[in-house]
């Protein structure tokens, strides 16, 4: 028999949730296999069925959802028998022995998966106790060596840690532990990566393929990145709107694509070998349309500085305490930052998460006061010193640099209608009446290309990608001269990802905006950016030209950012020996000359031509700057 | 975290200072004191009044004395334990409110207790089962718990307890045993009485409580640790009592706060209604009849207890949620 072969088979799975008035289809008569000791990456847009199938798989879909066709499950522990495991009862015996102990599972967002109220060994020793009949000191060892083989460095402490004390890809790795613990045949990675940095990112991917091939078990990777499918997967299947499009071998797949689908995905990924000026495809564009709109200028590039700043520094403070008197620990979340953006042209700000390039963006919206520094913003008649701006002059910077934010689904009311969104910024600043301001709203959803008839919806009848126009046609909406971009796509799937990007090009093209756009992958940031600041630890490490940072990155941080992005090309797999356990941002691992050493001042920024600049040592000379 | 216990407990200090003063004030405001009403009501039953001996004994009390004094008396009273004298009973206010006040306390904690053991399985069976025919139903009836004031519904108790028993269903106790020292019939008698009063002060309460917990718990059962735990092949009810239910204790034990003066003041005009021995009747009637000694130490007692209530719904808190023991707050 054929089925025997195969670890699991999914034969015309159908999924429906029952709703008001009718049923969605989620999954149509999905046919799938997971070989043992293989990695098959599910691959499709959100919304397109792929964690509900992880989710039928384990048993745990919800409530409302009605499931039909087989799940066949051969345990290669007891060998010949065949489960279906939609014909288990729910929540029964036979299907919780299987949860867990026969088939893992971890999750896309490592903070909320984990209870915040219990710890680490709590949670992950849990599973040893719901399945085997150790005792507690025996739970406690096996739960340690867990959180050891995933990489903690200091187990016995992380044992009993909350979940908040950790990072994410410390949480994360605690999600692998908790669901390897008991070495399942099967281990379902929903978007395991998504919601960390790159180079977190690749150590998570290198972890899973180590302990998938050590354990000897088989994995089902849910993603939408095809850069993380190229690096890992064996198999890929392809799913689009509950249906699955193609399958098979990942060599087959990503050599020769044969569906319009898996093409069309594959273009509308950013790559750094893209030739200037080269447009990524989205698999829906959306036409840009910005007559009448308000504020629209000639479009020009020049060499003026439009914002400058100078020596931005900010401190926090972090209460450490348990239930001992707390000691107060200050962190420089920003250290010293300088740097000009020119009128016209997109800088692009990158780093890790904790970098320090967010609280750049609240310094410059004045949402949080430096400790010290200058910002100085060149208007067209006079320069405003942003910092101490105060009365008119703070109103009127307030309709000149506007920003657009990560996350569409909070940064909308969710209470005010389109209509009411986006016509208040012109009700703050007492911009025309009624009339005019309804016909600057259909104006603004014409630039984005959201039909008139939506005004009046409120946002949650919206998909990701269309909130994050609706906020970006909110920034448009005073005719603003900058526009800050804080990760507007990182929580966007690729394709919808090429279409926000496109109408950001477009409208800077259009309008004349000037871009300081902030990003963690380099590779977006290349798309969008003429010139790229790279932040660690606060700094700006490296600031140079588009060209001259990707095809001459120097500093090391930057070739490790570089080098932990995961290419949707089977050629170029991610370099291992770049991918240092402490992450990037572990300076030990930097050469001397980028090292500060615990020094004051040492440091300082050195210009290697054609406006690179290099965080480094004031001692070093030109020759150890460059590259070896 | 030890200084935040101590930082809370001397904030305290000028917390219940500044109570004490709202407290007097409010006592003084009306016009007069105890010995005007007392003469009051001598006159309107028609028996003469001397007015020597009633300026004799406003001296003796210091009622001549002016109020800021007075206030300065009555606190440092307090701090040494002497609560004043309570001029309607005519004893130490301490001894007053003694006698009726473990009564309130039995009545309030077993109404607390009930509260929960009816509470918390409903709520649980609510929200694991939403928009059921059960849902629905106990829904239905929480609605009606709250929605019914508490001394009407001990109005139509006692109705139909005469109707259909034939007894009424007044007072802890047989009256017989009021001011007997404690005995095994009298404990008797008092568990006999106590379950009345019990279902009529907690139904109003239980029902709130109810929809408190179905609808945190709705919120929790949402989150996605739920479906971690559920992914690990824990038993569905060992993952309800572990994660949602702990979580949404949270809003229970903020709660702490108000039920602590809530013992001592108890449910006042059901208290009436039914005529229960228990302190709530006696505070109304000593700020009806100005008995300021007796009504200002009750109001001090239930301000300190709400203080203190905060105090401990604070520091269960932090024990019970680590992000509030262990993340404090960063400055901006």
């Amino acid at each position: 028999m054929v089925a025997s072969a195969d670890l699991l088979r999914v034969e015309d799975l159908a999924i429906s949730f029952a709703i008001m008035g009718g049923a969605i289809h989620a999954v149509k008569r999905a046919n799938l296999r997971i070989l043992p000791g293989k990695v098959t990456a599910l691959v499709g847009e959100s919304g397109s069925g792929k964690s509900v199938i992880g989710q039928a798989i384990m048993g745990i879909l919800p409530r409302s959802a009605r499931a039909r066709g087989r799940i066949l499950f051969s345990d290669p522990e007891s060998p010949g028998e065949t489960a279906d495991i939609l014909q288990m009862p729910p929540d029964g015996r036979e299907i919780r022995g299987i949860r867990g102990r026969r088939i893992g599972k971890i999750f896309q967002e490592p903070m909320t998966s984990l209870s915040p109220l219990h710890t680490i060994g709590n949670q992950v020793g849990e599973v040893l106790k719901i399945h085997t009949t150790l005792s507690a000191e025996e739970c406690r060892e096996r739960t340690e060596g867990m959180l050891a083989l995933v990489g903690f460095p200091n187990p016995r402490r992380a044992y009993d840690m909350y979940p908040f004390e950790l990072s994410g890809g410390l949480r994360q790795r605690a999600m692998i532990a908790m669901a390897l613990i008991c070495h399942p045949a099967l281990l379902i990675a929903d978007e395991p990566t998504t919601a960390l940095d790159v180079t977190i990112q690749a150590q998570i991917l290198l972890l899973l393929r180590e302990l998938q091939a050590n354990l000897n078990m088989a994995m089902l990777l849910i993603t939408h990145d095809l850069g993380v499918v190229a690096n890992v997967a064996d198999e890929v299947v392809v799913i689009y709107h509950g249906e699955i499009m193609e399958a098979g071998p990942v060599d087959a797949i990503f050599r020769r694509p044969t569906h319009p689908y898996l093409k069309g995905l594959m273009a509308a990924v950013p790559h750094f070998d893209m030739k200037p000026g080269e447009r990524l495809k989205a698999l829906r564009e959306v036409p840009v349309n910005v007559e009448n709109l308000l504020g629209k200028k000639k479009p020009k590039k020049g060499t003026d500085v439009l914002l400058s700043v100078r020596n931005l520094t900010k401190s926090f403070s972090i209460r450490q305490s348990d239930w001992s008197f707390g000691e107060v620990a200050t962190v420089r979340a920003v250290d010293c930052v300088s740097f000009d953006i020119r009128r016209g042209e997109c800088l692009g700000l990158v780093g890790e998460s904790g970098s320090g390039k967010t609280t750049v963006s609240k310094l410059l919206m004045r949402a949080v006061t430096p400790d010290q520094g200058s910002v100085v913003f060149n208007d067209s008649d006079s320069p405003i010193d942003v910092l101490s701006a105060t009365g008119s002059a703070l109103r009127k910077l307030r309709t000149k640099i506007q920003m657009v934010f990560q996350d569409p689904v909070s940064s909308l009311s969710p209470r005010m209608t389109v209509q009411n969104i986006l016509s208040e910024p012109l009700e703050i600043h007492g911009r025309g009446d009624a009339q005019t301001r309804l016909a600057s709203v259909s104006a603004l959803m014409r630039a984005i290309g959201l039909d008139q008839h939506f005004v009046n919806r409120y946002p949650h009848s919206f998909s990701g990608g269309q909130r994050q126009r609706i906020g970006i046609a909110r920034a448009l909406a005073l005719g603003p001269d900058l526009l800050i971009c804080d990760e507007p796509v990182s929580a966007l799937d690729v394709s919808v990802q090429a279409q926000i990007l496109n109408l950001l090009k477009d409208l800077q093209k259009e309008l004349g905006l000037t871009y300081l756009f902030i990003s963690h992958n380099l590779a977006v940031v290349d798309y969008m950016a003429d010139r790229i600041a790279v932040m660690c630890g606060g700094r700006i490490v490296e600031l140079a030209p588009r060209e001259a940072l990707m095809g001459n990155p120097i500093h090391p941080y930057t070739r490790a950012l570089l080098a932990a992005i995961p290419f949707p090309d089977l050629d170029r797999p991610l370099d291992l020996g770049m991918l240092r356990k402490n992450g990037a941002s572990d300076t030990a691992t930097w050469g001397p000359q980028f090292r500060d050493d615990g020094e004051e001042g040492v440091l300082a920024h050195t210009d290697i031509g054609d406006g690179h600049f290099l965080l480094a040592r004031r001692s070093a000379d030109a020759k150890e700057l460059l590259p070896c | 975290m030890l200084r935040y216990v101590g930082w809370r407990i001397a904030a305290m200090v000028p917390t219940l200072l500044i109570i004490s003063a709202l407290v007097f004030t409010i006592i003084e405001l009306p016009p007069g004191d105890y010995f005007e009403s007392y003469a009051a009501e001598l006159r309107a039953q028609g028996e003469g009044v001397d007015m020597g001996q009633l300026e004799a004994l406003r001296a003796e009390y210091g009622f001549d004395q002016p109020v800021v004094i007075r206030y300065f008396y009555w606190v440092a009273g307090m701090l040494q334990g002497d609560f004043g004298y309570s001029f309607e009973y005519q004893v130490p206010v301490s001894d007053v409110i003694g006698n009726r006040m473990w009564l309130t306390v039995l009545v309030s904690f077993v109404t607390i207790v009930f509260t929960w053991v009816i509470a918390f399985p409903i709520g649980m069976y609510s929200a694991t089962h939403q928009y059921s025919w059960g849902d629905y139903g106990l829904t239905f009836l929480g609605l009606i718990g709250i929605a019914i004031p508490n001394f009407m519904l001990a109005l139509i108790l006692m109705y139909f307890a005469n109707i259909w028993f034939g007894t009424s269903i007044g007072h802890l106790m047989d009256q017989r045993y009021l001011g007997e020292p404690m005995s095994w019939d009298k404990a008797k008698s008092i568990v006999e009485h106590l379950w009345i009063p019990v279902i009529i002060i907690g139904t109003a309460g239980t029902a709130g409580m109810i929809r408190r917990l179905r609808a945190n718990l709705l919120d929790e059962l949402q989150k996605q640790y739920v479906m971690t735990a559920r992914a690990k092949g824990l038993h569905p009810f060992r993952t309800l009592v572990k994660y949602p239910l702990r979580m949404s204790l949270n809003f229970f034990v903020s709660d702490i706060g108000s039920i602590l003066p809530a013992i001592i003041s108890g449910a006042e005009i059901t208290a009436i209604v039914l005529s229960l021995e228990t302190t709530g009747p006696m505070l109304i009637k000593a700020l009806r009849s100005q008995d300021m000694y007796l009504a200002g130490a009750f109001l001090m007692f239930l301000a300190f207890l709400t203080v203190i209530g905060v105090l401990i719904s604070d520091l269960a808190l932090a024990i019970l949620d680590p992000r509030i023991r262990l993340q404090g707050g960063s400055t901006k």
